[in-house]
């Protein structure tokens, strides 16, 4: 009994919440921002079908991050590097999906021993190193949140800009470029503003997690509904609440944020499944019964 | 000068070869504006080479291809394109009206806020192909005609010159592949558009064609279906007997050699049943 109250307190734990949330009231607006970037860029990660690639953009962003640490120069910055390096060599070699995984599939292990060799011969504290995999918001100092909010806003910006035919080079890509639109260019633009975004959530969720802000809040939005407008704008609350949610609840038991980030957003994504699916049975049944003697 | 409209599409002495296989040489031709052009020819004569050429997409060994009399680019604003037929991947988040809307401001920079003459324009072009009754469906949960027939819609949606079809029927049954293919000639009758209709079989569109293009062989022949599909031309251009059987309204090439693609509609319901499995 004693371990389990243990336990409980261990992971929520509020006193001198008042304080503690002043303390970390930049990594919250930090952590809508990168909420808002995750969802927006989500959708069309999912429309281009491209998680895998965010999972192996994510480990050359820690190789990047891990290589940072080690020479003591900016983290983030490094972060970013190894991001961008990674989704160009995807982008440019791997245009149809079936090259794009063996790429990817190559990249990301090599990604991961790098960041594994520049972690082991680093000296620093470790609490660090862990972060860079699993996520730590509030080890993050101001002049790194600057930053990490204005290349948000940079990715944020961009995609409204390019939100339309961005979507028609995605879903229709013959087409759009049978029309006349730049369709490799808008696709190389795209791998820069995902390797940006995924580097900047590896700030917050860590590189192993990544996943839970760039493809969970999409998909769940996706299964709810199929409009063009409100998919991207459920998939940005989805996330905000999600990473919001997370930083709040960690908080009292001082432990990493990403489970409880993972786990708001895991939970979201299983009830847009439950509500989908609840809507496909009771659309199923109701056609039936508009058509009772197909047969 | 203006005796005659000028032409849309504009090829000359064009020749395409791929290593040291000739898909066409010295190809000339005029496609005039509300012409329904049918391009036939076994797999792997280069009727979809074509439609690359056309779109830019692909280079000519020799020779050139001018659209509106301009050299053509990679794609146009004046092309509306109906690509082989590809179901949209599930969960894509689109309506059947987001679609259709893609080829209205699909182009355009910024966020697809749809305005009031958008939607109406929209509407219009549902009604045109009939896809109004399921028009806020997701386009994933359409089935293959019903996306051809969004695919249409989309394709005409930018007023184009030309309307270049890339198999548009493929993996339809009989009664779709007559719907969509109707659409298509009302359509370029109604907007004047001319119409190249790349195809393995030409039955369900030969009451609509003007003219048909026939590749094999590293050959070409350009006329109406009557002059071109006859026994001792296909048999020149295959280089062996092939005949050529017309009975009730449909036509039938028997004897192509192997390899060169059967012009039977057997092998549409082969493909049928392919995509459906």
């Amino acid at each position: 009994m004693f371990v389990s109250v243990d336990f409980w307190s261990q992971l929520f734990n509020f006193e001198d919440y008042g304080e503690l949330l002043a303390l970390v009231r930049n990594s919250i607006i930090a952590g809508a921002v990168l909420g808002i970037v995750g969802g927006m860029i989500g959708t069309f990660v999912m429309s281009r079908d491209m998680a895998f690639a965010v999972h192996g953009i994510s480990e050359l962003s820690f190789a990047g991050a891990a290589a940072a640490l080690l020479l003591g120069i900016n983290v983030v910055a490094g972060s970013i590097g190894g991001s961008l390096i990674a989704a160009l060599l995807i982008g440019v070699l791997g245009a149809r999906a079936r090259e794009r995984n063996s790429i990817i599939g190559v990249l990301m292990p090599f990604g991961l021993g790098l960041g594994i060799l520049f972690l082991s011969l680093y000296k620093g504290r470790s609490a660090n190193k862990f972060g860079l995999l699993t996520g730590q918001i509030v080890s993050v100092d101001s002049p790194q949140l600057t930053l990490l909010i204005g290349i948000a806003v940079f990715v944020i910006v961009g995609l409204l800009i390019m939100w339309r035919p961005l979507t028609f080079a995605s879903v229709d890509p013959e087409v759009a470029r049978a029309r006349g639109l730049p369709v490799t260019a808008i696709s190389l633009t795209f791998m820069v503003l995902l390797g940006l975004a995924t580097a900047i959530s590896i700030q917050i969720v860590g590189a192993l997690l990544v996943l839970a802000l760039l493809v969970t809040p999409a998909a769940a939005a996706m299964r709810v509904t199929s409009s063009p407008l409100l998919t991207p704008l459920l998939s940005v609350v989805f996330a905000v609440v999600s990473v919001v949610g997370g930083i709040l609840l960690s908080l009292g038991g001082g432990l990493p944020i990403s489970p409880f980030v993972t786990t708001i957003s895991f939970a979201i994504y299983l009830s847009c499944r439950v509500i989908g699916w609840r809507r496909e049975v009771g659309g199923a049944r109701s056609a039936v019964a508009e058509s009772p003697v197909a047969a | 000068m203006a005796d005659i409209a000028s032409p849309v599409l504009s090829i000359r002495d064009a020749t395409l070869q791929f290593g040291d296989r000739t898909l066409w040489r010295n190809l000339n031709l005029d496609v005039q504006p509300g012409e329904f052009l049918a391009v036939l020819g076994p797999n792997g004569s280069g009727k979809t080479s074509l439609i690359k050429t056309v779109l830019g997409q692909q280079q000519l060994t020799s020779g050139t291809v001018s659209l509106l009399g301009n050299p053509v680019k990679s794609g146009s604003r004046s092309i509306g394109y109906i690509p082989q037929q590809k179901l949209i991947e599930p969960g894509t988040p689109l309506r059947a009206r987001d679609l259709i809307a893609l080829g209205v401001n699909g182009h355009k920079w910024g966020l697809p806020l749809g305005s009031r003459a958008l939607r109406s324009t929209v509407d219009t072009l549902l009604e045109a192909v009939g896809a109004t009754q399921y028009g806020d469906a997701p386009v994933a949960t359409l089935s293959g005609g019903e996306q051809q027939r969004l695919r249409v819609g989309q394709s005409i949606a930018g007023h184009p010159k030309l309307l270049l079809c890339d198999e548009p029927l493929i993996s339809l049954d009989l009664h779709n592949q007559r719907v969509v293919s109707d659409l298509i000639n009302e359509q370029r009758h109604a907007l004047g558009t001319a119409v190249i209709f790349v195809t393995h079989d030409v039955n369900p569109i030969l009451g609509m064609v003007d003219r048909v293009l026939y590749l094999a062989g590293g050959k070409f022949r350009v006329g109406t279906p009557d002059d071109v599909l006859q026994s001792p031309v296909l048999s020149y251009m295959y280089d062996t007997p092939v005949e050529v059987i017309r009975s009730r309204g449909r036509v039938a090439v028997l004897g192509a050699p192997e390899g060169y693609g059967v012009h039977d509609h057997l092998e549409h319901h082969v493909d049928d049943r392919r995509a459906h499995r």
